[in-house]
């Protein structure tokens, strides 16, 4: 038997969720046993994961290890996955990130340690969920079921103003997404009244994306269901002017929620627009473009100038992100090959990157409990290798080359200059304000005397343990494999990549004169 | 192919001792400096083979160099980099400066850092910079030297702030980098300038087919311009000079190796690499010599005044690159490269001597406490010495031979304007560093009393470096040089920029000795020997048993004679102002713009969502109050509902 017949796919998808219900049998008092199960459950799908990656075969368009079974028959909502490329690379990067979290949890969370470990894998089950669903229906439950461990992660395990922050991200996501829902059934009701009342297939991907190929979707209606999903996604990335949910929900969420928050949760709005919202409504994202392009443009620049006066590590970090993702949008609506490569590139890389500057910014926050850049400085003497890893990292996320940050920011360039060299140009300049953000901060963390706070802390302020130095290196050796062969990631993903590109390419503008 | 390996091991030796050094480093505490070294050392011989095979074009080398590919760096569709490397005659001839300056420096560190806690950290971004900086110069594609580009950047932010505890060291650091990333920015389009262009980023091809005539999608001359703002901020060139002089607070060997030798000439490198783009961009070329001259003179202006006897070496640093572009400019290439490798000896000769001086006095560099050390320390003094005469253009020392190009082409070129103020620079540049001598060397010594008994000669591993870059800086000229416009470097470079002075126009013509090149050279050697007449009158020596009593009330004089020499002085002490512009421009008026953008993300962006929720929360809690609990207002909304519903049935469908 091949291994393309085994259900891998569903298995990475649900070992967290068995592993969260086997937790929940534990007693709550045997907090190492939970650890460990929950590790353990993380490291398996991971390793199932890595199985899956070395299986898929690069470069082709479709889907591998589809599975599909019927879920809701009359309305054609079915159970059916899959992977291409985009989707592999990004359930590997969940997988990794995720075991990386777990481990970082160890030592920082000791109150109700059962219900955080099920809450994170239950987030993994959504998270995966939504990177593999080739059913709407099913990718809009995953992505709901993201909402909820999220929701708890921060309000329950978080700062002092959780609660305000924890109900703002699920509130401002769900606006969001209870209109991408409208436009889901739009779109299936759209599907199957132009298949004479059939609903089989009304939900499914691909006969949606291959209705949408024979300009199925009327411009109008395109023109609303793209930017039902826009707002949707928009919101999850994020895009300015919707990000202000985010720096709140980083500086509450503890350590490991803001890693996978960073890491993988953003990157579930930047792989919807790639996945749904391009291919399904071509003409009306090229409509939307110039529009997206100029706001990811404002981002990319706005983002890193407002990091650069923020006082709060995580802020500083958190407004980084807000400039990085930046480039993913801009990557993809210039719909161009070199760009979309970067854009998909960026969001693995960003995962990495961002993933381990919350790790490092944990660190400190667990020594000091305290994130004020202000009060840190000097610590290279007293924590010398927490100092190399951090600017490891720091360098990393300015784009230094022979590091990944680089080649994805730099395709995405090299592919948007090609489109508008204007927009490449306001864009590049980014260069400059990412130094100067994060040269500042680690300039204020590291160098100079040791302040008189990092004194008061004393003997807590130890150099990096072995558990922290094992959750950093492997982003770190990702970071650098990744910059040297960037190939590992662009050839899986060239599949997908043309298969956007030429549903884009096929489609032209809606004409707005409709309005008259 | 032999070359196949040894070229690419140039680099991956200094990389691996990178490597080892940081992860076993601390370990080997004061025994740290053997691997690096050594690395450097076996990458120093390599580079001998391979650039005495290239400049005698034997075997591969024969058909204009001899590239290796390595790996498929970025394959993403038609967009494909690969990472290669390419020794050709321009590359052999960095090579020798790189390789051989990094090797002395290298060895001469053991002695300057013997007593620093981070001795292992040192010799680790030592080699780190040397990987660098061997990749640009061997790099094939202008990506692959643009990853060079920023990692000679990251390696001079370690290095610059090696001594992090020093908060002017953290800022020069920071400083350095960013300014840098300014012409970067630049750099960076101009790369995908190239590649949308011509579809290719390696260099040879992309530059063929940018200069075949072809349409091209970014006009030449904007590609032109934006590679040279990646050389102007690397270079240290007006208007991003500023990081340069900060740089010094790195330690010596730092700003011998990079912040004179070889980083600096990056850009230099750069334009002259790109010579085919930049000949056929003469309005361009008229760019790169202004800003060239423009800094030349800048620089030494400033570079009259200061106290720091590394801060002078630094504005000298400056003005020389400016030379260069000067040269670079006016179609003078190979003057440009010459002048290149000579700075490169004699400057990073300088740069050592100034550490020697530095560790004689114990950590002082200010010139106002030294003085009357040329007895105490004969070697760095007779070294120095022949470093000052050879940035001074006298014959028959490195500097002359160079300088008399760049000007002697200036000249015949038609740029009258880039001679008269060279020719200026070149009398500002004996007198500065005969006043530096003069500060440093003669006359009365002002050193610390406590540390007077103390001073003391370097020992051999600091002490063997200078006499070995003594030896290039007064011979390479007559080696390399001579006979003028006609040595061995013109013969060894004609195959990198012949075509491109044969688009330009340009015949050589025979360097007349009696005639115009001859005027020339008297009037350069004239007023270079003037003002080191002048230098010595005003700081006084005891040379050839000739005493003369220092007059150092001349230039008090001079300085404080009227108005404009008040304002020159001040200027030249404040370095035009230059840091305070940056200062109001970048951190007050750049600082107060992102504070209002954060005011706006949270007061405007974020207080529309919180709006937004907070109009939700209001309209809910408003219409709470029609829930009263009273049947009597339940049935008396049913009663209005009905009437509402009854009223607009018989108005809308009744009629």
């Amino acid at each position: 038997m091949a291994i393309t017949d085994l259900p891998l796919v569903s298995a990475i998808t649900f070992v967290p969720l068995v592993g969260a219900i086997l937790i929940a049998f534990i007693p709550r008092d045997s907090v190492g046993a939970i650890r460990i199960a929950a590790l353990v459950t993380a490291l398996v799908a991971w390793v199932l994961s890595l199985f899956m990656l070395l299986g898929f075969l690069p470069g082709r368009p479709g889907f591998e290890f589809v599975e599909v079974a019927p879920w809701i028959p009359t309305f054609g909502i079915e159970y059916k996955v899959g992977v291409d490329g985009l989707s592999a690379v990004l359930v590997v990067l969940t997988t990794t990130l995720t075991w990386i979290s777990i481990l970082a949890s160890f030592s920082p969370i000791q109150t109700r340690v059962k219900e955080y470990m099920v809450s994170f894998l239950i987030l993994e089950v959504g998270m995966i969920g939504v990177f593999v669903a080739l059913d709407l229906f099913l990718f809009y439950v995953f992505w709901e079921i993201v909402l909820v461990p999220m929701y708890l992660i921060i309000g329950i395990w978080g700062g002092p103003n959780r609660i305000y922050a924890t109900i703002k991200f699920v509130l401002y996501t769900l606006v969001g997404s209870l209109l991408m829902l409208v436009a889901i059934l739009a779109t299936a009701f759209a599907y199957q009244s132009g298949h004479g009342g059939d609903w089989t297939g009304a939900f499914d991907f691909e006969s949606l994306r291959a209705f949408a190929a024979t300009s199925g979707f009327a411009d109008t209606f395109q023109l609303f269901a793209f930017g039902a999903f826009f707002l949707a996604f928009a919101i999850k990335v994020p895009m300015f002017p919707f990000h202000t949910w985010l720096p709140d929900a980083h500086v509450e969420a503890p350590t490991a929620g803001s890693v996978l928050l960073a890491a993988i949760l953003l990157k579930l709005g930047a792989y919807g627009f790639i996945r749904f919202a391009v291919p399904l409504y071509p003409s009306a994202a090229h409509t939307w473009a110039p529009l997206i392009i100029v706001l990811s443009l404002i981002a990319i620049v706005y983002g890193a100038i407002v990091a650069l006066v923020q006082p709060d590590l995580k802020k500083l970090v958190a407004y980084s992100s807000v400039s990085h993702m930046g480039f993913v949008t801009l990557g993809i609506f210039v719909f161009q090959p070199q760009a979309l490569q970067g854009a998909i590139l960026q969001m693995v890389n960003h995962g990495l990157i961002t993933g381990a500057l919350f790790l490092l910014v944990g660190v400190i926050y667990e020594r000091t409990h305290d994130r004020t850049i202000a009060k840190l400085g000097g610590l290279s003497a007293p924590t010398p290798v927490y100092a190399a890893a951090f600017g490891f990292f720091v360098f990393a996320s300015i784009g230094l080359p022979g590091l990944s940050g680089f080649v994805g920011e730099f395709l995405t360039l090299v592919g948007t200059f090609q489109v508008s060299p204007w927009a490449a140009a306001f864009a590049t300049s980014v260069m400059i304000w990412a130094a100067g953000y994060l040269l500042w901060m680690y300039q204020r963390m590291f160098f100079g005397e040791v302040t008189d706070f990092l004194h008061s802390v004393g003997h807590h302020l130890v150099d990096l343990r072995p558990i922290e130095v094992l959750t950093l290196v492997p982003l770190g050796t990702l970071v650098v494999v990744l910059g040297v062969f960037p190939g590992l990631v662009l050839t899986v993903v060239s599949g997908t990549v043309s298969s956007v590109l030429a549903s884009v390419d096929s489609a032209s503008a809606v004409n707005l004169a409709f309005w008259q | 192919m032999i070359f196949d390996v040894l070229i690419p091991l140039i680099a991956a030796l200094p990389l691996a001792g990178f490597a080892l050094t940081a992860v076993v480093g601390r370990r080997l505490d004061k025994e740290a400096h053997w691997l690096p070294v050594g690395m450097v050392l076996a990458s120093w011989v390599l580079s001998m083979i391979v650039a005495f095979s290239a400049l005698t074009a034997s075997g591969p080398f024969a058909d204009g160099g001899y590239g290796v590919k390595l790996w498929d760096w970025i394959p993403a569709g038609t967009f494909n980099v690969q990472a290669g490397l390419f020794v050709d005659n321009l590359t052999a001839c960095l090579l020798i400066v790189v390789t051989t300056v990094g090797l002395l420096v290298h060895v001469y560190s053991i002695g300057y850092m013997a007593h620093d806690a981070g001795y292992w950290r040192f010799f680790a971004y030592l080699n780190l910079f040397m990987v660098s900086m061997l990749i640009l110069v061997l790099g094939d594609s202008f990506l692959t030297v643009f990853v060079a580009w920023e990692l000679v950047g990251l390696s001079s932010y370690l290095l610059i702030g090696f001594w992090y505890r020093k908060r002017s060291a953290a800022l020069a650091a920071k400083k350095a980098f960013i300014v840098n990333r300014v012409g970067d920015v630049g750099f960076a389009l101009g790369i995908m300038a190239i590649f949308a262009s011509t579809g290719t980023l390696d260099i040879r091809a992309s530059i063929e087919h940018l200069i075949s005539g072809a349409p091209l999608a970014v006009p030449l001359p904007v590609i032109a311009l934006l590679v040279f703002t990646g050389a102007v901020g690397k270079s240290a060139q007006f208007p991003l000079h500023v990081w340069l002089p900060d740089a010094m607070e790195g330690p010596t060997p730092v700003s011998a190796l990079i912040h004179a030798a070889t980083m600096v000439n990056a850009g230099v490198y750069l334009v002259a690499r790109a010579n085919p783009i930049f000949g056929r961009a003469p309005e361009v070329m008229v760019v790169v010599a202004a800003i060239g001259i423009f800094t030349a003179i800048l620089a030494a202006s400033i570079a009259f005044t200061q106290t720091d006897i590394k801060r002078v070496l630094a504005y000298s640093t400056l003005s020389q690159l400016g030379y260069m572009f000067a040269a670079l400019g006016v179609g003078a290439w190979t003057a440009a490269i010459f002048h290149l490798m000579a700075h490169g000896f004699f400057k990073g000769l300088l740069f050592l001597d100034s550490g020697s001086v530095i560790h004689a006095v114990h950590d002082e560099q200010d010139m106002r406490r030294m003085g009357g050390l040329w007895r105490r320390i004969p070697i760095t003094y007779w070294t120095m010495l022949i470093g000052a005469v050879a940035i001074s253009g006298i014959p028959p020392l490195a500097g002359f031979f160079s300088k008399d190009e760049i000007l002697g082409e200036a000249f015949k070129n038609g740029f009258l304007w880039v001679w008269a103020i060279g020719f200026v620079v070149a009398g500002m540049t004996a007198f500065y560093m005969f006043r530096l001598m003069g500060l440093t060397f003669w006359g009365e010594s002002r050193v610390d009393p406590e540390v007077e008994p103390k001073i003391h000669e370097s020992p051999p591993a600091m002490s063997i470096p200078l006499v070995l870059l003594a030896i290039p800086s007064v011979l390479l000229g007559l080696a390399i040089g001579f006979p003028p416009e006609d040595g061995l470097l013109h013969r060894w470079l004609a195959p990198v920029f012949e075509e491109t002075e044969q688009a330009m126009g340009r015949h050589a013509a025979a360097y007349q000795f009696f005639g115009i090149d001859g005027v020339l050279f008297i009037a350069t050697v004239g007023i270079a020997a003037i003002a080191i007449v002048v230098a010595w009158r005003i700081f006084g020596v005891e040379l050839l048993g000739l005493r003369l009593r220092p007059r150092r009330e001349l230039a008090t004089d001079a300085t404080t004679a009227n108005g404009l020499t008040r304002f020159l002085y001040r200027a030249s002490l404040n370095k035009w102002w230059f840091d305070d512009l940056n200062d109001l421009l970048f951190i007050r008026i750049g600082g107060r713009v992102a504070m209002f953008l954060w005011w706006f993300d949270r007061t405007i962006v974020d207080g529309a969502v919180n709006g937004i929720g907070a109009l939700t929360g209001d309209a809910g809690r408003g219409l709470r109050r029609i829930q009263t609990g009273r049947v009597q207002n339940y049935a008396l909304g049913i009663a209005l509902g009905l009437l509402v519903m009854a009223g607009s049935y018989l108005l809308i469908v009744g009629r």
